[in-house]
């Protein structure tokens, strides 16, 4: 007994950890891998490949394991992508594989549940997942704990009214259709509340785009005044040249990136040419311009100046750190802070000596987990309310169409709107909805 | 000793009826126990049948020969077709009854059944040999010994009328309740619980002022319930509207003290969606009018049903506050309004096939069940018949699914989740509703009544001949067809794709209907009413047909796990303290039944499975 569609999942956990490991079990299978690095590997061999986005882009180097069924897992054909753990390489590849035919997000605990279809369990091995099985449930049972306490359970819980506003109406003007104050004013009350719900959820879905790009990653950037030291600032943290290093100032003309593991998270590191007034070229033009940008788009952005050479910050920016570089020219006490801003912290380092870079490595750590709290567990589950609003949305546009005297249809797209939120929301209960209509109207008999 | 009968059912109401004439249809010697035979077939509150869901319920006990529908055409004077003017889903037959009518028919019904005796006496208690069900013993000391029993009650079972600050000890008016029953029902060990149904006061018509009211005509022609009733022969009557006023609801409010519902004398729960007068003017205190209908119940009969004002008020202020309706103002009660409350079996105590778990050979049908309405009584009734006869012949027991029928998604709802007030069908409650349709009742269910042995030979020609004509239909619907640029030419909107699409595709498109149809093709004209009805239907659904299958495999997959019924919930590692308590209580059949237990998760059903398979793996070697 085939259940048809393939399923996949982020396996392993999500956030920190420096891999993360995709599932996918059945018929589709081999057809995604394809899809996504070229040709099959070997069967059961780990192969590192080249993980290609469907618009041609690199998304990853990662290693992945062709396991064709029946000796796997789940008994079906099934295969595994360890990539780099970012949250936005995760929520990318969720992302491409969920657009592909055949392919849908596992339920909790369906690999599971497909390993018992197909009699891949034993005794042995049941014993051994227990354990497994049991942290699932407890992850399960923090996640609903989340719908219930955090910013995301009240929008839920709000959708879901408004989903069993439209449902209950509906249903009240097919199943109380002879009292005379339901059926008439039911369905333009359905229609206005389920178009309620629908702006509610399009726009939602627009703002999880929003805070999908804040997730891609963070970016530092080292922006200052030219010559203070950002590139050595860069080398030292970086611990290899990654920029080049010059006494004259306006060397560094475009952004320089490295990455860095900071808190288990990838963090990519920018330096950028020194702001001045005036630039020596239109290179150096360009390159102002460009730091302009990258401080923009900045998640955390450090200004540096020099303890010699004390320049404050254009008052358009706001940086998280200041930092005083060249801290070995100058006795600790006579340094001159220039920038005395409220709640922006403050280090004296030396990338030259090396002192004070602890420090900074340690603020950098502490600066990246506050900014992840939270997400760490949101990235998939968010990933999961965007592909379930999605499909809300588009039953909902469906029900919209539905005339008067189509209800019983317009009620089964609310079903299918809610259906497709309940893997959210937990399951859409036909006595909450009546439950509804007897608190809302007056039956009689 | 050979056993007098093989089926005994206590009870001649709805359930009963149904249950002796399905036991006797099945092959088993039945004997139908009730008090008096004349009031076998009596409708003891509304006098109607059928309705939204309910008339999906008399469908498909009719097409599986069971009595009521076509008991319902007998007597029938006004059908009306609800939920007309939408889909054919959710479109439910109901008809306004002649209470004599009904109860004739019945009874001639019951009289002319093979296999079935009537025994008119009280039953009293069980017979048990050996923890085995061996027959009845009635008030007058007579042993009935038969091998299953089914058990219809109705509010008999410490049955308690309120009228006013009275209370009456009756399972009906004047009739006596029974007590017997319900302390051998404790003492299996089945928990009981307490509920309350009420009924409006009985109107004389002569003193109705009809011409001040809103008549309300039945439908024309007539929309039969029988597959087998070609045509309404019975006379048709209309119905009248009118509605409450200021001074109906200030005199309820100024005594609602001594409704026993508001006084603390009541204490089982009542219908929500069946709610008393006094009820609906406490909950909607802004309402200013609700509807009441006025149904005449009998050609012959003066007596009129006043639909929307049941009560427990006492008779004095029935009388005041009745005549400050529309059209009533110098009415005469024929008889008061009263509440009852009745002990009913949790229905979590049975199985799918209505058998008691704790007690072999003993089936439920009806309100002891927890459910109202003469259409749920009768449809369990059918089943627990069929089961009762099955288990005296030692064949396995009959159920039917969620997925087929409304039959089915009562029988799970109540075996599943219990009841928490009295249950009544609606459409709401099938998840598969537009696939369980009223017009295709005997498509769905007829040829399993046919394997089951419950259908007749009458019945088998129709349906036989029935089915001939729908292939028909669908194989003329699915040959026919047309380019895109032919079906332009004809007039219909269709994108010119260059695509052939056949009649019943076409037929699927918003914008194009039968009529369309035959203009295109005159051979479609020579089709049945109601074949071309059953192909606009299965067109019109044709879109969501495949999802509701891919969810109908799903169901049927997860039911097709079964549960032990000696499982030890409480050994199970992982699940909640509550979920052991609910399972235990329940004991879900199959992994699927489980899943519809209220509060269930998605690991609590991982754990199952685990658990389910634990004994069957494969040794740790």
């Amino acid at each position: 007994m085939n259940p048809g569609k393939t399923i996949f999942a982020l396996s392993s956990g999500s956030g920190r950890a420096g891999i993360a490991v995709f599932r996918l079990s059945g018929p589709a299978s081999a057809a995604a891998l394809a899809a996504l690095v070229g040709a099959l590997p070997e069967p059961r061999r780990f192969s590192q490949r080249r993980l290609v986005a469907s618009d041609g882009g690199l998304l990853d180097q990662a290693v992945v394991v062709w396991l064709p069924g029946p000796g796997t897992a789940t008994g079906e054909d099934m295969a595994e992508f360890h990539i780099h753990g970012g949250p936005a390489l995760i929520a990318r590849l969720l992302r491409e594989l969920s657009a592909m035919a055949g392919l849908r997000l596992a339920e909790p605990g369906e690999f599971t549940r497909r390993a018992f279809d197909n009699e891949r369990l034993d005794l042995l091995e049941v014993e051994g997942l227990s354990d497994l099985l049991a942290a699932e449930s407890e992850a399960q049972r923090h996640l609903a704990m989340r719908q219930f306490s955090g910013e995301v359970s009240g929008q839920i819980e709000r959708w879901r009214g408004g989903l069993f506003e439209s449902v209950s109406l509906v249903e009240a003007a097919i199943d109380f259709a002879e009292e005379d104050d339901v059926a008439g004013r039911a369905f333009g009350q359905a229609r206005a509340a389920a178009r309620t719900l629908l702006d509610e959820l399009t726009d939602a879905l627009a703002g999880s785009e929003r805070a999908e790009a804040v997730r891609r990653g963070l970016r530092v950037v080292i922006a200052g005044a030219p010559n203070v030291g950002k590139s050595s600032l860069l080398n030292a943290l970086v611990e290899r040249d990654a920029a080049i290093v010059s006494p004259v100032p306006g060397t560094t003309r475009d952004i320089i990136e490295a990455s860095l593991m900071i808190a288990g998270i990838p963090v990519s590191l920018a330096d950028t040419a020194g702001l001045r007034d005036a630039a020596a070229d239109a290179i150096e033009a360009e390159g102002m311009v460009r730091t302009a940008r990258a401080i923009s788009d900045a998640d955390i952005l450090v200004w540096v100046e020099a303890v010699d050479q004390p320049e404050e910050h254009p008052a358009a920016w706001t940086p998280d750190l200041v930092v005083l570089n060249k801290a070995d020219l100058m006795p600790r006490d006579s340094i001159r802070i220039s920038n005395d801003q409220e709640g922006t912290a403050l280090l004296r380092v030396s990338a030259k000596s090396g002192s004070g870079l602890d420090a900074l490595r340690a603020w950098l750590g502490k600066e990246v987990s506050r900014r992840l709290d939270g997400v760490e567990h949101a990235v998939v589950v968010r990933e999961r309310h965007r592909i379930a609003v999605s499909e809300s949305i588009r039953f909902l546009n469906d029900a919209l169409q539905r005339r008067e005297d189509a209800l019983e249809i317009m009620a089964e797209d609310m079903r299918n709107a809610a259906r497709a939120l309940a893997s959210l929301t937990g399951r859409m209960d036909v006595e909450e909805v009546l439950g509804r209509i007897f608190a809302d109207f007056c039956i009689g008999k | 000793m050979k056993a007098a009968f093989d089926v005994i059912v206590v009870g001649g109401g709805h359930a009963g009826c149904e249950a002796a004439a399905a036991a006797a249809r099945a092959g088993a010697r039945t004997a139908l126990v009730t008090h008096r035979f004349v009031t076998i077939g009596e409708m003891s509150c509304n006098p109607a049948i059928g309705g939204l869901g309910k008339g999906h319920l008399v469908r498909e006990v009719d097409a599986l020969d069971g009595v009521m529908g076509r008991v319902a055409d007998a007597a029938g004077i006004q059908f009306r077709l609800l939920n007309r003017s939408k889909g054919p889903a959710v479109r439910g037959p109901r008809a306004q009854a002649d209470r004599k009518l009904y109860r004739l028919a019945m009874q001639q019904a019951m009289m002319e059944q093979e296999n079935l005796e009537i025994i008119e006496a009280a039953a009293e208690g069980l017979i048990l040999k050996d923890g085995l069900i061996a027959g009845i013993v009635t008030e007058d000391g007579r042993n009935i010994s038969g091998l299953a029993v089914v058990l219809t009650t109705g509010t008999f079972l410490n049955g308690l009328i309120h009228l006013g600050e009275k209370k009456i000890p009756a399972g009906r008016v004047g009739e006596p309740p029974s007590h017997g029953f319900s302390r051998q029902l404790a003492s299996l060990g089945l928990r009981l619980g307490r509920l309350k149904t009420g009924t409006p006061a009985r109107l004389d018509g002569k003193t109705i002022a009809w011409d001040q009211l809103e008549e309300q005509k039945g439908d024309d022609p007539p929309v039969p319930f029988s597959f087998l009733t070609w045509q309404i022969t019975t006379p048709q009557i209309s119905c009248f509207i009118t509605h409450t006023s200021d001074r109906t609801h200030r005199i309820i409010a100024d005594n609602i003290g001594r409704s026993p519902l508001y006084s603390g004398q009541i204490s089982g729960v009542g219908p929500r969606y069946c709610p008393s007068i006094e009820d609906k003017i406490h909950r909607f205190a802004d309402k200013s009018s609700h509807q009441i209908f006025l149904e005449p119940e009998g050609l012959d009969d003066d007596s009129v049903y006043p639909n929307g004002i049941s009560t427990s008020l006492p008779e004095e202020v029935q009388d005041a506050f009745i005549r400050t309706i529309a059209g009533l103002e110098n009415v005469r009660i024929i008889r008061p309004g009263y509440a009852i409350e009745y002990d009913h079996v949790d229905p979590t105590e049975l199985d799918h096939a209505l058998a008691v778990k704790k007690q072999p050979g003993l089936f439920l049908a009806g309100q002891i069940n927890g459910t109202t309405g003469y259409e749920e009584a009768a449809a369990q009734g059918l089943l627990a018949g069929l089961n009762a006869a099955r288990l005296a012949a030692g064949q396995p027991a009959a159920q039917f699914d969620r997925t087929e029928s409304y039959l089915g998604v009562m029988v799970d709802d109540l075996v599943t989740r219990g009841v928490s007030e009295p249950y009544r069908m609606f459409t709401s409650r099938a998840e598969f509703r537009l696939m369980l349709r009223a017009d295709n009742a005997d498509q769905r269910l007829t040829a399993k009544g046919m394997a089951l042995g419950l259908v007749g030979a009458g019945r088998h020609a129709a349906f036989a001949a029935r089915m001939a004509d729908l292939d028909h239909a669908r194989d003329l619907l699915s040959r026919l067809n047309l380019t895109s640029a032919a079906a332009a030419k004809a007039g219909l909107k269709v994108n010119q794709d260059g695509q052939r699409r056949s009649a019943f595709q076409l037929l699927a498109m918003p914008d194009v209907n039968f009529s369309d149809l035959t203009r295109i093709w005159p051979e479609l004209s020579a089709l049945p009413d109601f074949a071309r009805e059953a192909m606009e239907a299965d067109a019109l659904y044709s879109g969501y047909a495949d999802r509701q299958k891919e969810e109908i495999a799903h169901f049927r997959r997860d039911d097709a796990v079964t549960l032990p019924p000696d499982l030890d919930y409480a050994a199970i590692p992982g699940l909640s303290m509550e979920l052991r308590q609910k399972l235990s209580r329940v004991k879900p059949a199959t992994i699927g039944q489980a899943t519809r237990i209220d509060g269930m998760t998605p690991a609590g059903v991982t754990c199952l499975l685990l658990a389910l398979r634990k004994p069957k793996g494969r040794s740790a070697a």
